[in-house]
């Protein structure tokens, strides 16, 4: 190690190795056409070479890599979800969190560092209650907690009963983790370049070009790109990319908003929920408070952060935390969510013979970045939906199949 | 925060409204006669206009009362705001 740190230092070129191999110029086509270099999109890719031996891929993203949602969210992972469905899929991508850092070479800082979801209602408490059982039955670790447990817990945390909204109880999910959301993008992209997939940055998709009920190629700015299938994973601009394959989805966009403060001594272990008071809270291995809540009230295609956000959440942390009220915030941002009626994704096969989505994972689609792209992959690779992903089909809204998962999923993501 | 005027009490804070979805989507008169994809876009398709939009908003916090507005979905620029039922006074977008 400090040999190679001396070898490094004498070199005249840094870094030594880049990171991603240089961008290739784009070919005029190719097999896969990933739309979307976040996350998700980048995931897929990796999936298709890695699973599938499908290389003849290009990632299509019209700003830089995971520069979306990807690089906005709070990193929160969990699968303590209130459908069986949900709770099933969100599992299987705990489990391939566990080794990712692994895989892909790279420290994520995955941690699990426990996540509580606080009741301060009796309508809380009978969901906490349901979530656990719901969780338990499908090998989730959760469990309904009361105030001792919870005083052991989370010790900062005010119990105190002459409050606005005095806590009750809790669900624990002991699992509960974040990882360091951008690594995961480099990540997925370092090992999907590495086998072959050509990452193309600063090329937006304008236009889709369909023949006879299949997609033929995309239109961007680089100019046509010829391609065998197509998948979106756009979050934000889902409705509009969705539009030019003449496909409608039942997503529309709404801002949410997040910030940080200055970074503190470390004094917060676990991940705190509130639904009630719509806000949550973790401590970053960096020290910062990461704050947040649930969406905007209204529909917006833009990432202001405003001041009202900020007021409510604020105010509502110091009623759970007042040792924090002389921490300062040090950087607000928003993201332009995909949200679904039902509070779930849609994935999957669409109308349109080779054209696959990957949409509506609104406030909660971090933590499925891995599965979702390897189920994706395996959807894109067969052409067939994966049981797994049955129930997230787009047909879901015709058939009146909703799955129903905002009770876990509008504050908590 | 939003300035909204609202057509019986005059410009308030965003705060005392609450959003209540896009406007001028009517209830089909005979949902026996629709089919299910018809029926499912009813309930779950919208605009998603980017640029110019209806909305329903209700001043909860107020005089309760429901109307439109006419909002730039990107810049959050109000254009208009008017009772249910009167026409919408501005032309354009989705
Ligand atoms: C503030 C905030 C907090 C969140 N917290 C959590 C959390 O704690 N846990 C959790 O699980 N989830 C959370 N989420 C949700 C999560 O961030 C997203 O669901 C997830 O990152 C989506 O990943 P993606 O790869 O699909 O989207 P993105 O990372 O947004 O990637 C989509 C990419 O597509 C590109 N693109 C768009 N249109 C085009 C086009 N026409 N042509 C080419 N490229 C295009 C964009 O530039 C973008 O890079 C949060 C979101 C926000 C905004
Ligand atoms: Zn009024």
């Amino acid at each position: 190690m400090p040999l190679t740190l001396l070898k490094y230092g004498l070199r005249c070129s840094y870094p030594s190795r880049p990171f991603l191999p240089d961008e290739r110029e784009a070919k005029s086509t190719y097999d896969v056409v990933v739309i979307g270099g976040g996350g998700h999109g980048l995931a897929i890719a990796y999936y298709l070479a890695q699973d599938h031996g499908i290389r003849d891929v290009a990632v299509i993203e019209r700003g830089y890599l995971g520069g979306g949602n990807t690089a906005r969210n709070t990193a929160i992972i969990r699968a303590n979800y209130l459908t069986p469905e949900g709770v099933a899929f969100y599992r299987e991508s705990m489990e391939l969190w566990r080794d990712l850092s692994n895989v892909l070479d790279i420290n994520l800082m995955y941690s699990e560092r426990g996540h509580l979801t606080l009741a301060h209602t009796d309508a809380a408490i009978r969901t906490m209650r349901w979530r656990a059982e719901v969780n338990k039955h499908l090998g989730v670790e959760s469990e309904f907690v009361g105030l001792d447990d919870l005083a052991t817990l989370c010790p900062e945390l005010n119990l105190s009963r002459s409050v606005r909204f005095p806590i009750l109880a809790a669900l624990y999910h002991p699992t509960g983790a974040t990882a360091r959301h951008d690594a995961v993008a480099w990540g997925y992209a370092r090992a999907a370049a590495n086998r072959g997939v050509h990452i193309l940055q600063e090329t937006e998709v304008t236009g889709i070009v369909r023949e006879g009920g299949r997609v033929i190629a995309v239109e961007t700015n680089r100019g046509r790109i010829g391609c065998g299938r197509a998948v979106q994973a756009v979050a934000g601009t889902s409705v509009q990319v969705g539009a030019m394959a003449g496909l409608r989805l039942p997503i529309q966009p709404y801002p949410l908003q997040a910030c940080v403060s200055v970074p503190v001594k470390p004094v917060l272990d676990p991940i705190v929920v509130s639904g009630s008071l719509h806000v949550y809270i973790w401590q970053s291995q960096r020290g910062e408070l990461v704050m947040g809540g649930a969406t905007d009230p209204y529909p917006l295609h833009g990432t202001r952060a405003t001041l009202d956000f900020k007021e409510s959440l604020t105010m509502h942390i110091l009623e759970l935390f007042p040792f924090l009220a002389e921490a300062r915030l040090m950087r607000q941002w928003a993201g332009v969510t995909d949200m679904t009626a039902d509070f779930a994704p849609i994935m999957g096969l669409t109308p349109l013979a080779n054209y696959f989505v990957d949409a509506g994972w609104g406030t909660w689609g971090f933590k499925a970045t891995p599965v979702a792209g390897k189920r994706m992959a395996e959807c894109i690779a067969t052409g067939r939906q994966p049981d797994i992903l049955k129930p997230f089909h787009l047909e879901r809204f015709r058939d009146f199949r909703l799955l129903g998962e905002k009770g876990a999923a509008s504050v908590g993501h | 925060m939003l300035l909204i005027h609202c057509p019986w009490c005059g410009p308030r804070d965003e705060i005392e409204f609450k959003y209540g979805g896009e406007a001028h989507i009517t209830r089909p008169t005979e949902p026996d006669a629709l089919s299910d994809t018809e029926w499912a876009d009813y309930l779950f398709m919208r605009t998603n206009a980017k640029g110019l939009h209806r909305e329903r908003w209700v001043h909860s916090a107020g005089c309760r009362r429901w109307f439109n507005v006419a909002r730039d979905t990107v810049t959050n620029e109000i254009f208009a705001s008017y009772k249910m039922g009167e026409k919408p006074p501005v032309e354009g977008g989705s």
